[in-house]
């Protein structure tokens, strides 16, 4: 396993998390994440050959409830938070260039 | 003094009439006015909505209507549980102004109790900290001494509860953000057994480790906000069924001690504690053994291992959680965005502090193509090898008894350029969130600089009954827990 996170392996993860990060972030994460992924790397040290994962700790899977319509958030309320909004829809940038979309 | 009754002695005056959810949430505020600049424990206070509220109760009780387990009693909730009155900010500009649309399960059971909520209290962002100095919007400071950190995630429930401007508080722990900071401000605080209360309306951060808990001044008053926050809501899907787990009744058995009660103890653990830790931890362990209590040695191999299968695990699911945080749908936009892909990324830089940026990217990492196994996958056959130590150890034990924190509350800025130094501060409280079992911190002693030093007990899952009557041995026979800031 790589110990040390290089400021490449920082930039891809951070466009791999959506987050763009600054050249001084970049360095600072590629020194702090290396540290941490060091001490992290202590799991070595255990035999688990034969171990099962443990994703959490209940002895309960999948839950079921009656497929039936119940009330839920109507759009006024499901808007009320957007950064924009327009005719009753959330507003981003445009996603497909002019003539591109279908 | 109104503010210095438990919340179980203030709820009675109300309910008995002989004073007014009125009279007791004026005084809170007064104590709040006096105490807030200094402390900065609160995020959002509801004055007037408080007020309002606590006349009703008055006049339900005036009415001689009946009246919930909290009739009128001021209490605070931590910032990352949705509240559909005031903001629900988690300590992040990414949610400054985000107004939830609904009450959180344990806001409603809170209200439904005929609580009063005085306000939102601080939080390191996102809950991701150990000393609250992680919040984007605020600082909180330890009632104990100003010049320390409260703990964390959860440090200003536990600094408002210790400074008495709140009766009692909810907290939140993934790791330890409960146990820690009502350890560091000497107050009593409970991490429930996963799935015992609802995470529904919590922002979720480690979705397989969090739990919602009460902060407060007595372990009596831990147990009856438990009876009212615990059970099960469908509304999440790992809150456990009531025929699988029934609700006790916390309160009725409190006084009566465990017989025959087996403390299980680590010796290798407690010898990394600070000295005084180690005394106070010690001492305690006495009182008990004074009460006929056995010590129990145990080894338990892999708790060493907790904080890195943590770091692992809890930044693996936050980083998938938190992804939701897109500049779209709720939360902060940066201005700068030009395409849709800025949206994202721009939004997220600027809206996200250090600590929540570097627990996503190590999340994104050790989930990323090449990495998954070595990483991810590992930390949940190590956090399955060190719920194997639990289990082998409540075989042979009623509870285990380990120091909360292996120091006393850090002073405001110490840790805060080695994130690595604070992710050990949490090596006693991570390994009972991985294994998902029940963990209490109450007090236990001062250092020689009267900071606060807490005991924490930890027992098998659904056990919390148990749990709260062996805290309840030793509060009885110590007054730790009345011994109240001097600010």
């Amino acid at each position: 396993m790589a110990g040390r996170i290089d400021e490449s392996q920082v930039r891809r993860v951070a466009q791999l998390a959506r987050l763009e990060l600054g050249d001084d972030e970049v360095s600072q994460f590629s020194a702090q994440l290396s540290g941490i992924v060091a001490y992290i790397e202590k799991l070595n040290e255990l035999d688990t050959e034969g171990v099962e994962p443990l994703a959490h700790c209940l002895p309960v899977h999948n839950v079921f409830r009656a497929d039936s319509v119940r009330p839920s958030l109507g759009v006024a309320q499901a808007l009320a938070n957007a950064p924009e909004q327009a005719e009753g829809h959330f507003k981003v940038p445009k996603i497909l260039e002019d003539g591109s979309g279908a | 003094m109104m503010d210095s009754l438990t919340a179980r002695e203030l709820r009675d005056r109300i309910a008995g009439g002989e004073v007014t959810s009125a009279e007791a949430t004026e005084a809170y505020f007064r104590r709040i006015d006096k105490l807030e600049p200094t402390i900065g424990a609160y995020l959002s206070l509801f004055r007037e909505a408080a007020l309002e509220r606590a006349g009703q109760i008055d006049r339900k009780i005036a009415r001689g209507e009946p009246v919930g387990a909290l009739a009128g009693v001021p209490v605070a909730i931590k910032d990352n549980l949705c509240t559909a009155f005031g903001a629900t900010t988690c300590g992040s500009k990414i949610l400054e102004h985000f107004q939830a649309p609904y009450h959180a399960h344990v806001v409603e059971k809170l209200l439904a109790a005929d609580a009063v909520i005085l306000g939102k209290t601080n939080l390191d962002e996102f809950a991701m900290g150990s000393s609250t100095e992680n919040s984007g919007l605020q600082q909180t400071r330890n009632p104990r001494d100003v010049g320390r950190v409260p703990g964390g995630s959860s440090g200003g429930s536990a600094a408002a509860t210790a400074a008495r401007m709140c009766a009692a508080a909810l907290g939140s722990d993934t790791g330890g953000s409960i146990r820690q900071p009502a350890g560091f401000c000497g107050v009593v605080g409970l991490k429930p057994t996963y799935g015992r209360v609802s995470r529904y309306g919590l922002v979720a951060y480690g979705s397989s480790l969090d739990q919602i808990g009460p902060v407060t001044r007595t372990v009596e008053d831990t147990a009856l906000l438990l009876q009212v926050i615990a059970g099960a809501d469908e509304r999440d899907s790992t809150s456990v069924p009531e025929k699988m787990a029934p609700v006790p009744d916390y309160t009725a058995s409190l006084d009566r001690p465990v017989e025959g009660l087996r403390i299980g103890v680590v010796p290798h653990l407690n010898a990394g504690a600070d000295a005084a830790v180690q005394q106070a931890v010690d001492a305690a362990l006495a009182v008990y053994t004074a009460q006929g209590a056995r010590l129990v040695e145990l080894e338990m191999p892999h708790f060493d291992y907790a904080i890195s299968a943590y770091y692992v695990i809890a930044t693996a699911e936050a980083s998938s959680n938190l992804a939701r945080y897109d500049g779209v749908h709720y939360g902060y936009r940066s201005p700068e965005a030009q395409d849709y892909v800025e949206v994202y990324s721009k939004s997220r830089d600027e809206g996200f502090g250090a600590e929540v940026k570097r627990r996503i990217m190590l999340g994104t990492y050790a989930l990323s193509s090449g990495y998954y196994d070595a990483y991810y996958l590992k930390a949940l056959k190590v956090r399955n090898l060190i719920r194997g130590d639990f289990t082998r150890a409540f075989e042979q034990a009623d509870c285990l008894m380990l120091p909360v924190s292996p120091t006393t509350a850090f002073r405001m800025g110490e840790k805060t350029d080695d994130p690595l130094q604070m992710y050990l501060a949490d090596v006693y409280t991570i390994g009972v969130n991985l294994a998902g079992v029940p963990g209490i911190s109450i007090p236990c002693g001062f250092d020689e600089t009267n900071l606060p030093i807490g005991l924490q007990i930890v027992s098998a899952p659904f056990t919390e009954e148990t749990l709260l009557r062996i805290a309840r041995m030793y509060e009885k026979q110590t007054d730790w827990h009345r011994k109240e800031p001097t600010l």
